[in-house]
């Protein structure tokens, strides 16, 4: 019979600490790095600013979870940081709410990309680049090019185990312009000519799935080049002193975004925040943790000059860039993660 | 069954090659795991020997780092609820089962045994699916009773062995003797067959205590368990403090075999086997 | 009634302890009951459901349900006539007006590649659509809703069962006429991912036959202080976290890990081996946690055999391999038969550890049912895939029921 008690206290204990709320937001974000630089650019001053609390925490875009919250009603976070295949993805689910910039008080032109995402608000670019050792390699590979070139530059590749940015950088390295990627990526014979390209460097490629990986097989000495997001390769650099080296050459330009799940519980409060956190204040301010690219084009003119050339968002860099077209995953991507899962097998 | 003296080349080759063949092997089951605890003393971020030098780093993170301690926590109230629960259940179905024949006897083992032979995966699938329904993924309630489905196998398995060696006689015993049922079974019954529920509830534990596919499917990061934290140590984060979260819960899972040890010797006592 | 004894209160004896044997029986079932429905509630009816939604997917006829219901007069000749695009347009401007154009999309690209943003952008074209007839402004806008794939899909829409996701699971898709075809090689995968998870298991199976055979046998007939003593070596690792056994092999394994590091100092590799995520390296790890539910089984058999039948043979001249290959290990195949099939069983329902320590082409069904769920939110294909994995378990758990019996199944 105690048992019964003690079972009967530990479940109202658990129910007691879900209803107890104050004013409060709850935020899911990507963890690491990243997350501590949100942490320091728009937590902290944001529970200074209104006083509400902000409780973050950790996911990895569990779509499916998220789902089932808002299908069962019972949703447990209020904004989420999603990457731009998992809006999309989101968007036409359901799940997320559509986004109304005015009533945000944001003005929707100044973020890029705002077109391409109907259910949330962009708030940084990150590059997929490719990076080198230079104390393996001093004279490193400097295009996508070079990088599918095991004459020159022989040595073992690290790729992420996914066609995306994969299979655009098989046909820029063909040959194809940037512009016309995605052009010749919808047809069946371009698929067959990146995966063509990706055949000649298939024996030397190493995979990987985390983000942090990367630096890792970089310092390890596994791999000559890897694949990375751009921030992975500038934390190592600059916080581990890492003798790195980032082409930039043809990168991939990706989006995080901030998203709110229909029935947040805390819906004003999320509006709020996500109004604080777009501010090209807020935004400058946080490429002093990381080395991501601003989505709110105002924040250039405010970042610190030192960090500028290291953004994605750098008008240098903005120059040799490609964007990654979420619309042409949504639309392709099963399809494409089949025979890229079959052509792996082979 | 030492080698006789007469033995022929053939016996003996035989005879020192299984023991060394048993030898690598054994080896080969236990060294892993001892292997990785020192590793959790490197000062330094690498999986590998020579250590520069003996540090508690990691366990300093293990220990006082508000993410591992809360896993912790989540694990051990999922844990507890679930042994409880599933000791609980599994002990008045196994009593069922024993007490006489009912009727499709061996179609309800089945199903109650079943979550123990279905794979894990589909197991988190299905209640995931079903439980979304009823708003129970993302709650510490929806974990406990996928937990308690995945534990009452054992609790059924290990306190119908207990039942099936348990003289029933003792009970007619003590009836005749003016007892009423439920002096019977808390006097007589519960005593004995105690050892066995005990066992089943460390299975319980056990079992949930380590789960983490369906704590992957189900559990929303405010749910996060140990194992959880685990698996996301070795797949995104990759930092060694997970040979120190291996090393305790090595030293759980001894303590754990210990006790079940003596329990076992316990019960044989009890009942009267002499081995 | 004259023969019949009676108890004191005049009842005859045989009804009494009828009723005394069905008071015990309902007394029994009332203590099984209440872990008989939370079974069937917390586990039974999720896997029933699981199974229902790998054939039942009523979703386009949902969202198109005046189409799908105006194809029962269509002849299934070329393409229907205004009044099937008619219906079309009609729904499409409803999906449009609640958002559920990508819903729909979504689910008609499973079986029509890259229709998604055609009818995505179809509807909003649509949505300015004022009066008819439609069928050729229709055709105009968006040539990919013309199409018979797009029309025989919607036709067979009409049943809300589907063999859509069973069929991709075994890499066979329908095609525009309505006939099951092949999936063209370059996306068939799925039967290469049950061949690779048979071959695994069986590897692992065999290998930790061949590991724990001789180690069991040892075990078995050393004195009972020995024999305690290394049992604590097979016991521990099974009681130990399979997060911990994991994550041991995923340290040995690495690069520059122990193993390798080992082999280097040995002199026996220049380069470190590729042992993380390696199929290599998926089957050691597999094996090592399967090992003690191989050798258990087979040990306690081992145990009950007697040893006087190998010195009958002995003394009736058999050699000591004949002895112990025809009557020694003729007695130990019901423990071979439980062991391995129950790591068989086990191995097949591997998710974890492919996950943690293989590389991409080590991932098992479990894997791939887990990816469909989580990223690509098919629940469809992860129905299917489950439904396939749950039959072969289902198949080889009543074979293991008829050789072992599931209620001498034994723990530690």
């Amino acid at each position: 019979m105690r048992k019964t008690y003690l079972a009967a206290a530990c479940f109202a204990g658990l129910f007691a600490a879900t209803t107890a709320q104050a004013a409060e937001i709850n935020i899911l974000s990507g963890g690491g790095a990243y997350q501590a630089s949100q942490k320091e650019a728009y937590f902290k001053p944001f529970e200074k600013e209104t006083g509400i609390k902000v409780i973050e925490d950790e996911y990895n875009f569990e779509l499916a979870k998220i789902k089932a919250e808002v299908d069962s009603g019972d949703v447990k976070s209020d904004v989420y940081d999603l990457d731009a295949p998992t809006v999309l993805q989101a968007c036409a689910e359901g799940i997320i709410q559509k986004i109304d910039y005015a009533k945000l008080g944001l003005d929707k032109s100044k973020f890029i990309g705002a077109d391409r995402f109907d259910c949330g608000v962009p708030t940084i670019l990150y590059a997929y680049v490719f990076a080198y050792d230079t104390s393996k390699m001093p004279q490193g590979p400097a295009t996508v090019a070079d990088v599918f070139d095991l004459a020159k530059f022989p040595g073992k590749r690290a790729l992420q185990k996914s066609p995306i940015a994969n299979l655009e950088w098989a046909l820029i390295a063909d040959g194809v312009a940037r512009q016309d990627v995605y052009k010749v990526l919808g047809t069946p014979e371009g698929v067959d000519r990146a995966f063509k390209k990706l055949d000649t460097i298939k024996s030397e490629v190493v995979w990987w799935e985390a983000g942090a990986q990367p630096p890792q097989l970089l310092a390890d000495g596994q791999v000559a080049i890897t694949s990375a997001w751009n921030g992975r390769i500038f934390n190592a650099i600059k916080t581990d002193n890492k003798p790195f080296k980032i082409i930039w050459d043809h990168q991939g330009l990706d989006w995080d975004i901030w998203a709110m799940p229909k029935g947040a519980k805390n819906q004003e409060a999320a509006e709020k925040f996500i109004a604080f956190a777009s501010s090209a204040e807020r935004q400058a301010d946080q490429t002093n943790y990381i080395s991501y690219g601003p989505a709110n084009m105002d924040a250039v003119a405010k970042i610190n000059p030192a960090v500028l050339p290291d953004l994605p968002t750098s008008p240098d860099n903005m120059a040799t860039s490609w964007e990654l077209d979420p619309t042409f995953w949504s639309d392709n991507g099963d399809e494409l993660r089949e025979r890229f899962s079959a052509w792996l097998a082979q | 069954m030492s080698l006789p003296i007469h033995a022929t080349p053939t016996e003996r080759l035989f005879y020192w090659g299984v023991r060394i063949f048993s030898a690598i092997v054994l080896l080969f089951l236990i060294a892993p795991i001892l292997v990785i605890m020192p590793l959790s003393f490197n000062p330094e971020p690498y999986f590998s020997y020579p250590l520069s030098g003996i540090s508690l780093r990691w366990y300093h993170e293990f220990f006082f780092s508000e993410r591992w301690l809360t896993t912790m926590k989540n694990s051990m109230i999922i844990a507890v609820a679930t042994t409880i629960l599933a000791t609980f259940l599994g002990t008045l179905a196994s009593l069922g089962l024993t007490m006489t024949r009912i009727p499709g006897r061996t179609f309800i083992m089945s199903i109650l045994i079943s979550p123990l032979i279905v794979p894990v995966i589909i197991s988190a699938v299905g209640m995931f699916f079903f439980f979304a329904r009823m708003g129970l993924t993302s709650t510490f309630l929806g974990i406990i009773l996928a937990h308690t489905v995945l534990a009452t196998p054992f609790v059924i398995i290990t306190v119908t062995a207990t039942l099936q060696g348990f003289d029933r006689s003792l009970l007619r015993a003590g009836a005749s003797m003016g007892a009423n049922p439920t002096e019977v079974f808390f006097k007589i019954m519960l005593p004995l067959i105690m050892p066995g529920v005990i066992s089943g509830g460390l299975f319980a534990f056990v079992t949930s205590f380590d789960e983490v596919v369906v704590v992957l499917f189900l559990a929303s990061p405010e749910q996060r368990t140990l194992p959880r934290q685990m698996f996301s140590g070795i797949r995104e984060i990759i930092s060694p403090t997970i040979t120190a979260a291996a090393t305790v819960l090595t030293i759980l899972s001894t303590a754990m075999l210990v006790s079940l040890e003596f329990l076992r010797r316990r019960n044989e006592r009890l009942r009267g086997i002499r081995s | 009634m004259a023969t019949g004894v009676l108890t004191s209160d005049g009842i005859p004896l045989k009804v009494k302890l009828k009723r005394a044997e069905r008071r015990t029986k309902l007394k029994a079932l009332g203590l099984v009951v209440p872990l008989f429905i939370f079974i069937l509630f917390s586990f039974v009816a999720p896997i029933g459901n699981l199974l229902l939604s790998s054939v039942y997917d009523p979703s386009i006829k949902t969202l198109l349900p005046n189409t799908v219901a105006s194809l029962d007069q269509w002849d299934g000749e070329g393409i229907p006539d205004e009044y099937a695009f008619a219906a079309l347009v009609q729904d499409l401007k409803t999906a449009q007006k609640d958002e559920k154009v990508a819903l729909l999309g979504k689910r008609l690209n499973y079986e029509i590649s890259a229709i998604r943003s055609k009818i995505q952008s179809a509807a909003r074209k649509i949505e300015k659509l004022e009066q008819g007839p439609y069928k050729q402004t229709v055709l105009d806008m968006e040539p990919a809703l013309g199409t018979r794939h797009f029309w025989t899909l919607l036709k067979r829409s009409g049943s809300s069962f589907t063999p859509h996701y069973l069929l991709n699971t075994i890499d066979m898709r329908i095609n525009q006429d309505g006939k099951v075809e092949a999936m063209p090689q370059d996306r068939s995968i799925y039967i290469g991912i049950y061949g690779r998870t048979l071959l695994i298991s069986l590897t692992v199976t065999l290998a930790t036959l061949l590991l724990g055979y001789p180690v069991a046998w040892l075990i078995a007939n050393l004195p009972t202080r020995s024999a305690s003593l290394l049992l604590i070596f097979v016991l521990l690792p099974f009681w130990t976290s399979l997060l911990v056994r994991t994550t041991a092999w995923f340290v040995l394994l690495q690069d520059n890990g122990i193993i390798n590091d080992a082999l280097i100092a040995m002199g026996l590799t220049e380069e470190p081996l590729k042992l993380i995520f390696s199929r290599f390296g998926t089957i050691i790890a597999m094996t090592h946690i399967q090992l003690p539910f191989t050798l258990l089984p087979i040990y306690s058999v081992m145990k009950t055999i007697s040893p006087t039948y190998m010195r009958a043979a002995r003394s009736l001249g058999a050699g000591p391999v004949y002895a112990f290959t025809r009557i020694y290990m003729p007695q130990t195949l019901p423990g071979v038969a439980a062991g391995c099939l129950l790591t068989f069983i086990l191995s097949l329902g591997y998710y974890i550890t492919p996950a943690l320590v293989g590389g991409p082409t080590d991932q098992m069904i479990s894997g791939v049912i887990a990816d469909s769920m989580n990223r690509d939110l098919n629940w469809g294909k992860a129905s299917a895939l489950g439904a396939v994995l749950l039959m072969a378990t289902v198949i080889l758990y009543l074979v293991y029921d008829r050789l072992v019996g599931i209620d001498k199944m034994k723990l530690g």
